[in-house]
């Protein structure tokens, strides 16, 4: 038994598919990191324009309702109440999330060049970069409502205690609110994370060679070798190392941000 | 000398009236204290005074200069406000300590923030933030926390976070200091502490303004006593006098339910 095993192991077979495999995981891995940078900054972005209490309605119709002196009925206050930026930014949390991420992928590679906008080109170069711009833009929206419940869960009391002691808007973000938003959001943020790992695997729809697609790559036929079933479900340990790592460095966050309460 | 005068103050809330017609002075280095029930408008006076709420009619005077009159209300930006902010400082109900700093950094992270504005801050960066820490440190030592500076606020009792944040709120030197009920979140037993430091402020001639539901610390600390009740000064004048021999029925009321303090 011992014997067969190593005999396996030290195959070319097996030598050859795991050094696919490994490359399989490195577009795995750099869709992930591309993703969490792009994605991270952005849906803060996002977050802001759907918190945005920008009303520009308001001035002028209670300007007006002053010179008529009248006061405003319910169409005065719902138009005063008009919110652009917050109302685009969570139609778009809607269209994002209430689509499936395969759909959107397929959308950003075929549509731009089927309306004639602009192509993506050609190759793995551009099929990665049109995977990439999908993959930061659902996760954007999914981390902006993220942010958005720990933004909202600070306490009042704390932006208001930035304030008479003369801090300006961004001070209180960057000094009082940000880590506090950080401490809440690890809890969730992990699971978005964990999730997105297993997610980078849906690139294969549009022929990206990740782990997955290499994996099944060798039933179809590869480097003269077909018919194997195993590479398939060997990527599972790809992930599952993977995930553990991901796992293990989010709970040092975590405890690291526990010095405070 | 006058520091203070707020004229024909008046706020409401929707269609709430909460403040109507509330006018006082106060005179440098004296103690006000404002007493009333729940829901008289007590707090949102002082949130008016720190510029959290802002007025519907009024003015504001601080030291001769006019800090707010209604009517020029579309004129007020932010970046002014905030600096207006400056002549109150405000003691919390809750404390609202910011739970990511010790108790030093709760202190000094305002006149950090505010150091760094000035052109000559770059140059003498070491001996501004030395002299800032050693303030701080100061700071803590009047309020007998000196054993309590790199302390977190989750790590101290409640008198103990109400006098960090008084020692925060005393930092920036403000004109008029403002407590909100100062030790009502506290347990029975931690309120002597706070109350002791505030009756040390007061013998030091600070400017105060207190909230509070302790008759007895009213009478014996301020100078004057305004009783609130359904968002009018009902009364106003000598605390002694008010506290011990009300002219008014509706203070005799007020104060027969607190057995007088």
């Amino acid at each position: 038994m011992f014997q067969s095993v190593v005999t396996f192991l030290s195959s070319d077979e097996f030598q050859t598919v795991v050094a696919a495999l490994n490359s399989g995981f490195g577009v795995t891995l750099k869709l992930f990191f591309v993703t969490l940078v792009g994605a991270l900054p952005l849906g803060l972005l996002i977050s802001f324009g759907s918190m945005s209490r920008w009303a520009p309605l308001a001035r002028p119709i209670r300007w007006a309702l002053r010179r008529m002196g009248r006061e405003g009925g319910k169409g005065a206050s719902a138009l005063m109440r008009f919110r652009p930026v917050s109302l685009i930014c969570r139609f778009l949390v809607w269209i994002v999330r209430g689509t499936p991420l395969v759909l959107q992928i397929i959308t950003l590679f075929y549509v731009p060049g089927m309306l004639g906008l602009f192509s993506w080109g050609g190759g793995a170069g551009a099929r990665f970069t049109a995977v990439s711009a999908a993959f930061v833009i659902n996760y954007a929206f999914y981390f902006s409502e993220i942010y958005r419940g720990g933004i909202q869960g600070v306490p009042e009391g704390q932006k208001e205690a930035g304030q008479v002691l003369g801090m300006t808007k961004s001070q209180i973000f960057l000094r009082v609110t940000l880590l506090q938003m950080v401490k809440r959001i690890v809890p969730p943020m992990s699971n978005e994370i964990i999730t997105l790992v297993k997610d980078t695997s849906l690139a294969r729809v549009i022929a990206l060679q990740e782990v997955i697609w290499m994996g099944e790559s060798f039933m179809k036929g590869n480097q003269g070798i077909s018919g194997l079933v195993w590479p398939l479900f060997f990527t599972a340990v790809y992930y599952l190392v993977f995930s553990g790592v991901v796992t293990v460095a989010l709970g040092r966050l975590e405890k690291k941000l526990s010095f405070f309460r | 000398m006058e520091i203070l005068n707020v004229s024909h103050i008046e706020k409401h809330f929707g269609d709430t009236r909460v403040l109507n017609d509330i006018s006082f002075q106060l005179e440098r280095g004296q103690a006000l204290a404002i007493i009333g029930s729940s829901g008289s408008g007590k707090t949102t006076l002082l949130r008016c005074l720190n510029f959290l709420e802002t007025p519907d009619r009024g003015r504001i005077v601080v030291n001769g200069q006019t800090l707010w009159e209604a009517g020029q209300a579309g004129a007020q930006r932010e970046s002014e406000t905030r600096l207006k902010r400056l002549h109150f400082g405000l003691v919390f109900q809750a404390f609202h300590l910011f739970p990511q700093y010790t108790a030093l950094e709760n202190v000094t992270l305002a006149m950090r923030l505010l150091a760094q504005e000035k052109p000559e801050y770059k140059q003498r960066k070491k001996e501004t933030l030395a002299s800032i820490e050693q303030e701080g440190r100061e700071l803590l030592a009047r309020m007998g926390l000196s054993d309590r500076a790199g302390h977190y606020p989750h790590q101290l009792s409640g008198g103990q976070q109400q006098r960090v944040a008084i020692a925060r709120a005393l930092a920036l030197k403000p004109d008029i200091l403002c407590f909100d009920e100062p030790t009502s979140a506290l347990d029975p037993e931690l309120t002597g502490e706070v109350l002791r430091v505030i009756r040390s402020l007061a013998q030091e001639k600070t400017t105060m303004i207190i909230v509070t539901h302790e008759m007895a610390f009213a009478r014996d600390v301020a100078d004057q006593v305004i009783f609130m009740d359904g968002g009018v000064i009902v009364e106003q004048g000598d605390a002694r006098q008010v506290i011990e021999h009300p002219r008014m029925e509706r203070t005799r009321q007020f104060l027969s339910r607190y057995g007088q303090g």
